[in-house]
């Protein structure tokens, strides 16, 4: 990188409000996070960026308690201090406020402002005192909603304000803010920028976790950059724009993990979706892919993408202004007619959505393409028993015995079962959501492989994935989806991590990529 | 490293000991050891038989009640369900007595095939189209069924015409080759159930709903469809236990079936079949249903225990045998 870190010395008037040494958190032999020796002073916003899994949230959860060290020391106003758990945390004055709602529906606002805390008179709560305490912080956030409001009837937006609020009930000195801004809409978002603001003139110190670099140039103070775990450095926010956050977020080369790219295919599209709508219009977008393409699907967390095919596979509600798939048009989403003209979805909820983790390989194998291994009414187990062998022939998946279950597989080989399955159904064009997640470096370039041949026999594949290399080293031609759209089309040379990243982050008005329609 | 290093070993499921599955079986057969060494008179033949004979209903609500559990549903609504088709049974007999004689019972038996069968159509389509909680509205249609045989019986009884009695008596009190024809008509009931359940698609896809929904759904399985199915099932199972219930006493009453689903819902836990849907076990439904009938049938020869005890013995097993698999399973 040709920018060194301008933090350094910066400020040392007065001992900074957190302090890390060398901190770092291993879990078993897997280091997730070394080494993060950072400093947050009283009143400056201080942006922590970095890509899906650079250590990010493991940060967060040290710092506010939620996790403890492995190595490394923490200090507060030049003391040391160590967290068992977050309400040792809270009592020393750091409250993480979380990305996800964690507010109880029914209660008001007071009620889930004090819960766990409520103020009492004799026997009976205190209720005239927390409302109005309730409302005095709500002022602060500037919240318009009442402290007698029942959360559950209150914008998304409106809830995000009211847990804000709750981590500055009582006194803090340090709010740490993990991708706040990640469900909400423009106009929202910059009442949410005036609330850090005003939170920094009121000298609190306030960390900000965010993947939207405009926020962060916008907002940010000082800016430390993670990435694989380890810290990068801290640079005063003025020092950077948009292009070199990213390029400091991505700033590695190319592994061998990748076989080499195939020759451009020219030939008709086999699967071309217009105007999908999914969700009442918050995610739609149209797209096409050839055969013997892979056409790679980048985008933060939370843009759309998984929502985006799992509404195409009929999976949530969705509407398409056509879809044509083999030259045939297909009426409506739906898995089955996708799955009978040629179009199989590989899920990212491996667990969760893709395999029964307490059966045999055989019924997670055979589940989505029954009607084809079992022509009649009756199971077929021969024809089972063919197919689980040349799966795992095929997939090289590593089993001690066929009678195992498929939670007890390796993440790897449980990711290749899953490959087998939507493979069964023998279908032209593979959606893959996020092939490699949480699989081990081994599997992962067996995995690519395994794209590559598809494509190379020329299936049209698909691939979603929150891992940049992942997306360089595989696709053809990259869309990247921003709050529901597809912002960029990027092919040949123009793929590249920095400009998926920038895509992907900025606010996209001078995006080097075409517009896709 | 390439694959063909890896041994794969054939499947031999059958030569595998699963003592987990085989505990229900256990179970019983330690009661009826305990039975016999309680009492001599436990092991004769008759005893044997009628006691048998006795679990047959719930045997057989329990093989479809299997289905609605193995896709993570509950039917509350069986055991008025079964007095409900008894009291339709009973009317449509005596009705076409006049024209059709003996020809009665066998059309009679058909149409409470029938209306079992929709029966359950309606609880699953009510679940399923509706999205509500099945423990919701089969509590709902307990209520409906059992309200409408008191109606039917106008709080009294209902009895089948006189002149059908000697026909129909055999269908419980009969014989084949000396095996009473209730427990034949258990054994083709499970038999037909374990093949649908473990040799069908269907089959496959009721342990794929019951284990992981979303699973099922993303594999593409319909998943209302397989759900309601299972209550197709269980009401068609419901009728043939109220084909072979109405012989035995010759009437219905609003007490008919009076708080069988509590016992068939425990047949099915303590053999093997887990509550949240997925693994299921047909035989061991039937085992757990034989060893209701057996506790009870100890305790009335023995003087140790008060009989009136006998549902509370029977509580204590459902318990006991959810401790023992949490024990177990937690290894």
């Amino acid at each position: 990188m040709t920018f060194a870190p301008t933090d350094a010395a910066g400020g040392a008037q007065e001992p900074p409000v957190l302090r890390t040494e060398d901190l770092s958190k291993a879990y078993g032999p897997i280091t997730v996070l070394s080494d993060v020796t950072l400093e947050i002073r009283a009143g400056e916003v201080h942006a922590i960026i970095g890509e899906n899994g650079a250590g990010k949230s493991t940060l967060m959860k040290l710092l506010s308690g939620h996790a403890t060290p492995t190595g490394g020391t923490m200090s507060m106003f030049g003391k040391p201090v160590a967290f068992a758990d977050a309400v040792q945390a809270e009592d020393a004055g750091i409250v993480l406020v979380h990305q996800e709602i964690l507010l109880a529906p029914d209660l008001t606002v007071a009620q889930n402002l004090f819960l766990g805390r409520e103020l009492s008179r004799g026997f009976a709560v205190d209720d005239r005192t927390m409302n109005r305490r309730t409302a005095e912080v709500l002022a602060r956030v500037g919240s318009l909603a009442r402290p007698t409001f029942r959360v559950g009837d209150m914008p998304l937006a409106q809830q995000q304000l009211v847990q804000i609020a709750r981590a500055l009930l009582d006194d803090r000195k340090v709010v740490i803010l993990d991708e706040p801004t990640a469900m909400l809409t423009n106009d929202e978002v910059d009442a949410l920028l005036g609330i850090v603001r005003s939170l920094r003139a009121q000298g609190v110190a306030v960390l900000y976790i965010s993947h939207r670099l405009e926020e962060v140039e916008a907002l940010a103070d000082r800016v430390t950059v993670l990435r694989d775990g380890k810290m990068i450095g801290t640079w005063s926010a003025q020092a950077l724009d948009q292009r070199q956050m990213a390029e400091l977020m991505v700033g590695r080369e190319l592994s061998m993990l990748y076989p080499p790219k195939r020759e451009a295919t020219t030939s008709e599209p086999v699967l071309r979706v217009e105007d999908l709508s999914v969700e009442h219009g918050r995610i739609s977008g149209s797209f096409s892919v050839r055969p013997g393409e892979v056409l790679g699907i980048g985008g933060m967390i939370g843009a759309g993408r998984t929502e985006m095919i799992e509404g195409l596979m009929g999976l949530r509600p969705a509407q398409a202004r056509a879809i044509s798939l083999n030259g045939k048009s297909v009426a409506k989403p739906d898995v089955n007619a996708m799955m009978a003209a040629g179009l199989v979805y590989l899920t990212e909820d491996r667990k969760g959505k893709g395999l029964l983790l307490n059966e045999g390989l055989g019924p997670n194998l055979t589940l989505q393409a029954l009607d084809l291994v079992n022509p009649g009414l009756r199971l077929d187990r021969k024809r089972e028993g063919r197919s689980i062998q040349s799966a795992v022939r095929e997939y090289d998946i590593r089993v001690r015995t066929l009678s195992i279950q498929a939670g007890q597989l390796s993440g790897g080989n449980q990711q290749k079962l899953l490959l087998a399955k939507v493979m069964l159904a023998e279908p032209s064009v593979v959606i893959i959501d996020e092939p490699t997640r949480g699989i081990d470096i081994g599997n992962k370039s067996q995995i690519y492989r395994f794209i590559d041949d598809l494509a190379r026999a020329g299936k049209a594949c698909v691939v979603i994935s929150s891992e940049l290399p992942e997306l360089v080293g595989l696709s053809d031609r990259v869309l990247v989806m921003r709050s529901g759209r597809f912002v960029a089309e990027l092919t040949g040379e123009d793929i590249t991590e920095q400009n998926i990243v920038y895509a992907a982050a900025s606010s996209g008005d001078d995006t080097e990529g075409r517009k896709h329609a | 490293m390439s694959s063909a290093e890896i041994a794969v070993l054939p499947e031999r499921e059958g030569f595998k000991i699963r003592w987990g599955d085989l505990a229900p079986f256990i179970a019983l057969a330690v009661i009826v050891l305990l039975g016999t060494l309680i009492n001599s008179n436990f092991m004769s033949a008759n005893n044997i038989l009628n006691v048998i004979t006795r679990s047959a209903f719930i045997a057989i609500i329990g093989v479809g009640a299997t289905f609605v559990v193995a896709t993570g549903g509950l039917d509350l609504s069986i055991g008025s369900m079964l007095a409900f088709v008894v009291g339709i049974m009973i009317l449509a007999m005596n009705a076409l007595v006049p024209s059709l004689g003996a020809w009665a019972i066998p059309v009679g038996a058909l149409v409470a095939l029938v209306v079992g069968s929709l029966c359950g159509l309606m609880n699953g389509l009510i679940i399923t189209v509706g999205r509500i909680e099945p423990f919701i509205v089969t509590l709902g249609t307990m209520g409906i069924f059992r309200a409408f045989i008191t109606y039917m019986t106008d709080g009294g009884s209902l009895s089948i015409d006189r002149s059908l009695r000697t026909a129909y008596r055999p269908v419980y009190f009969g014989d084949l080759f000396g095996i009473p024809f209730p427990v034949l008509i258990t054994l083709v009931i499970a038999f037909l159930g374990a093949f649908i359940l473990y040799r069908t698609k269907y089959g496959r896809r009721v342990t794929a709903v019951g284990s992981n929904s979303d699973v099922a759904r993303f594999s593409g399985v319909h998943v209302g469809r397989v759900r309601t199915m299972a209550f197709v099932i269980q009401g068609f199972c419901v009728a043939v236990a109220a084909i072979c219930y109405v012989p035995r006493l010759g009437a219905a009453t609003p007490t008919t079936g009076q708080l069988w689903e509590l016992q068939v819902i425990t047949a099915v836990v303590i053999g093997g079949t887990l509550l949240r849907g997925g693994k299921a076990h047909i035989w061991g439904t039937v085992a757990g249903a034989l060893m209701l009938e057996v506790i009870a049938n100890v305790m009335v020869l023995s003087d140790m225990v008060s009989e009136y005890l006998v549902a509370a013995v029977q509580g204590a097993i459902i318990i006991i045998a959810m401790l023992a698999h949490r024990f177990t399973s937690s290894r």
